[in-house]
């Protein structure tokens, strides 16, 4: 079985984001940059799952969209355990461009399993998952919370409102992950970080796509007012303030 | 021309959410000046399908038959793009929920249509059509310009008022062909939690972070959702000690919510927490440090041990509820 991991790569989760050029577009100045942490905590559970032996799992290979610059979050990803990478040579365009790419290298490749985060926190599209399964004609399974392979099936937990459903869909298809997945995104180990340097990163031309939208601008959410402090003592005020003031119980 | 937008049932039934999303595709419709049409399939009662109405819907769509029990992605998908595309629908609505996002980017390829997800107000301009939508996970919005003749939009879940408004609401009842060859998932076992309120549903919400000291502490906490009927929440640290389950986790990578109130006790309001319930009409914090950065995000706040102010809030609710 051979499992693919789409990466995308975001900003810190802790940076204080400010945009320039007329709020057009981020001041990417002392940014660093990570694995968005959904294709991280997914990447995680591919190399758990290919661990253990009985699940048939041969290899998993990590496919990114983004120009050189993005080499050393695609080398991060060879060392936490990913056994190749391919890096689509382009900027990303938007969701249906990076999905028209990523489709094209799972055409191409054949691989039973592909994995993709539940949205980047940059743009927070909840997209490009659901594009690449839509543009193949593959099934796809969102919400994803557990993965488990038992007997060459794959089982999945997906969250329902309310619930949850285990379910299964036959291969290949698109698991869309989110939090649970894995319990705690690995982390590269020296070994891996020497191992990485000597892994394959294939870089492949773009095919031609669309774009089907545009970032016209950013803005910052307003500041909320200063916050007003209750004594400790007293909580019945607190109470009075949410009933009579903010008006919300 | 029109303005179609999916509206799912739970079990036959609507949701506060559901009237949110029908008062904001009205609302995009009366700016296309073209109709408002609910599409919705299942077993759905009529009296149900007639609150659809009160929320500017010009006609209901209901279709039965077809592959419903099971949710298949790609099943779903097509149904609803056909109706797009019989009603000639030029932006196509869904809620931000967990089916939101499985349908929208699947539809945003099959209709050749820009999707913007996660909108919490009305577009921003027409032409071009522009939406405000959360970016940086939520610590930023970005004007996104849907280039694409037919646009999908998915609405962030508590941003958008009801407004009752009568286009009409005629009810037409379809039939959807079956068949059973294109349903590929299997559902294997499911597992409901009933009489809990929702996270994602609710107006009011406790959360409790590390502050809250032990797994065992979570008694009054809980208690006090009850008495405000408030769903709990947690804090990412509580829900990887597993403390609390993954599903109450809120934050950047947990739940995105965005009820009228949000209680946070004992966390210390991290930017990947605030992330999760910035959008909150309301926040309370009740934590030790006076620093914490979470009273920054606060209008109200109690600089207390969690154990110590968490009684007396309980007892305060009582008091006054008594009254």
């Amino acid at each position: 079985m051979k499992v693919l991991v789409c990466l995308s790569q975001v900003p810190d989760t802790t940076t204080k984001v400010k945009f320039i050029d007329n709020s057009k577009i981020l001041d990417t100045n002392g940014i660093q940059w990570v694995i968005n942490p959904w294709d991280e905590l997914s990447l995680t559970r591919a190399l758990e799952l290919k661990d253990d032996a009985s699940t048939g799992i041969k290899s998993v290979t990590v496919a990114h969209v983004g120009l050189a610059g993005s080499e050393p979050t695609i080398r991060k990803a060879l060392a936490i355990g990913a056994d190749e990478a391919v890096r689509i040579n382009a900027e990303p365009q938007d969701a249906f461009y990076v999905a028209t790419q990523l489709a094209e290298v799972i055409r191409k490749e054949n691989y039973d399993l592909v994995l993709c985060g539940i949205e980047s926190s940059d743009h927070n599209g909840s997209a490009v998952g659901g594009m690449i399964a839509e543009i193949l004609d593959l099934p796809s399974v969102s919400a994803v919370s557990g993965i488990h392979i038992n007997g060459g099936q794959i089982l999945m937990s997906r969250e329902i409102d309310g619930g949850r459903e285990t379910v299964t869909v036959g291969s290949p298809f698109v698991a869309i992950v989110q939090k649970g997945i894995a319990k705690e995104p690995r982390i590269a180990a020296m070994r891996g970080i020497m191992m990485a340097r000597s892994k394959p990163i294939r870089v492949i031309n773009p095919v031609p796509s669309d774009s089907y939208t545009g970032v016209a601008g950013f803005e910052l959410p307003t500041p909320r007012g200063a916050c007003r402090f209750v004594d400790p003592e007293n909580p019945k005020q607190l109470i009075d303030l949410l009933q009579n003031e903010a008006k919300v119980i | 021309m029109s303005v179609l937008v999916y509206a799912e049932n739970w079990d036959g039934k609507f949701k506060k959410s559901t009237f949110e999303l029908v008062s904001f595709a009205s609302g995009v419709a009366e700016m296309m000046k073209s109709a408002c049409i609910v599409f919705c399939v299942g077993s759905i009662e009529r009296n149900e399908l007639e609150k659809l109405g009160r929320y500017g819907a010009g006609r209901i769509i209901h279709g039965t038959g077809g592959n419903l029990d099971v949710f298949d992605s790609q099943v779903y998908t097509r149904i609803i793009a056909d109706a797009a595309i019989k009603e000639g629908a030029t932006v196509v609505i869904l809620s931000n929920n967990n089916s939101g996002k499985t349908l929208a980017p699947r539809l945003s390829v099959r209709l050749k249509a820009g999707l913007g997800s996660g909108v919490s107000r009305l577009p921003l301009s027409i032409n071009p059509f522009t939406v405000y939508k959360r970016a940086y996970s939520g610590n930023a919005f970005s004007h996104l310009t849907i280039k694409t003749d037919v646009r999908i939009i998915t609405l962030a879940q508590n941003s958008f008022e009801l407004i009752e408004k009568n286009n009409g609401g005629t009810i037409e009842e379809i039939s959807i062909p079956l068949d059973s060859s294109l349903v590929k998932t299997q559902v294997k076992d499911v597992q409901k939690q009933t009489g809990k309120i929702l996270l994602t549903d609710a107006d009011v919400v406790v959360s409790g972070g590390r502050g809250m000291k032990s797994p065992d502490n979570w008694g009054p906490l809980v208690e006090l959702a009850g008495l405000l009927g408030a769903a709990t929440a947690c804090s990412r640290p509580v829900s990887d000690e597993g403390w609390r389950g993954h599903e109450e986790h809120t934050g950047q990578t947990g739940k995105i919510i965005a009820p009228n109130l949000y209680i946070a006790i004992g966390i210390s309001g991290a930017t990947q927490h605030l992330a999760g319930v910035s959008s909150s009409k309301y926040i309370v914090a009740i934590n030790s440090d006076k620093d914490a950065p979470v009273f920054e995000a606060a209008q109200y706040g109690i600089v207390g041990d969690a154990m110590k102010v968490l009684p007396k809030l309980v007892q305060a609710v009582k008091e006054i509820r008594a009254k």
